[in-house]
């Protein structure tokens, strides 16, 4: 644990992230910004996994092997948003939300 | 010492994630928020978890950014400015994102955590050797299914950026 730093401190700054995140993610027009969003939302709830973990049971792991199983889900998502991106690119030359009225391949 | 350096990173994870979600040039929101990745790198750091902390360098500093990036450059011109959302949606955005700050505050500040006093060091042998075992609490099972899941998303990904050409082909062959 960090000294003279309660675990109080580190969850506010994560909830601040969490709500950036939210923001974000409900003002930005534009696919890889909500893709971005996504990612700071994530990573705040990674964050808090490994703190709690840290702070209340230290003798135990599962906060860890979350935060990279958590991890490894946020990469395969991130590839999968990425080539439907691109995908959507090529057919409607845009990646705007409210251009994106067709999913059906 | 450490709690100086803790507020300064607190302090740089915050003001470029706002950063990262008001620019209005693609590019440089990402690069934003490959400083707040940094930022929590450092965390991990902090609180002694260095394998966790060369993850998030390798696998998101690394990897998901140097992704968005190709992305961005694939779809956008350089230049290009993001249109914003409009003023009044964007307030009011903010004021319910605050409010659900406050409840998330209250909450927290209201409970008791039963916080142990440790310097309990976490080595990577740990780690791998929880990953790995089939005892009662081991995480073996999830282990695979992950791999599993990345070898899917994987051949996805190519599947989906392909494109067209690969149906077409399977349809004029019929």
């Amino acid at each position: 644990m960090i000294a003279g730093i309660s675990i109080y401190e580190i969850l506010t700054v994560t909830s601040i992230l969490f709500f950036i995140g939210v923001y974000g993610f409900i003002t930005r027009k534009n696919l890889i910004s909500v893709l971005i969003s996504i990612e700071l939302i994530l990573n705040a709830s990674v964050v808090n996994f490994v703190v709690i973990n840290k702070y209340l049971y230290p003798d135990m792991l599962q906060g860890v092997i979350f935060a990279i199983f958590i991890i490894a889900v946020a990469a395969a998502e991130t590839a999968l948003a990425v080539s439907i991106i691109i995908n959507l690119y090529r057919q409607i030359s845009s990646v705007e939300v409210k251009d994106t009225e067709v999913m059906k391949y | 010492m450490e709690r100086i350096i803790f507020y300064i990173i607190a302090f740089i994870i915050i003001v470029f994630a706002m950063a990262s979600v008001s620019s209005r040039k693609m590019l440089r929101s990402v690069i934003y928020l490959l400083f707040v990745l940094c930022g929590i790198a450092g965390i991990y750091f902090l609180i002694d978890y260095n394998f966790l902390a060369a993850i998030q360098l390798t696998v998101y500093a690394g990897g998901i950014i140097v992704l968005i990036i190709f992305s961005v450059l694939l779809v956008h011109h350089i230049e290009m400015e993001l249109e914003m959302a409009k003023p009044l949606r964007k307030i009011l955005t903010a004021l319910l994102c605050m409010l659900g700050l406050g409840v998330f505050l209250y909450t927290i500040y209201n409970n008791h955590f039963n916080v142990v006093d440790n310097q309990v060091t976490t080595t990577t042998a740990d780690i791998g050797s929880k990953l790995l075992s089939y005892d009662a609490g081991g995480f073996i099972l999830p282990f695979e299914v992950v791999s599993v899941l990345l070898l899917a998303a994987m051949v996805g990904a190519i599947v989906i950026a392909k494109g067209k050409k690969l149906t077409d082909n399977n349809d004029t062959e019929l």
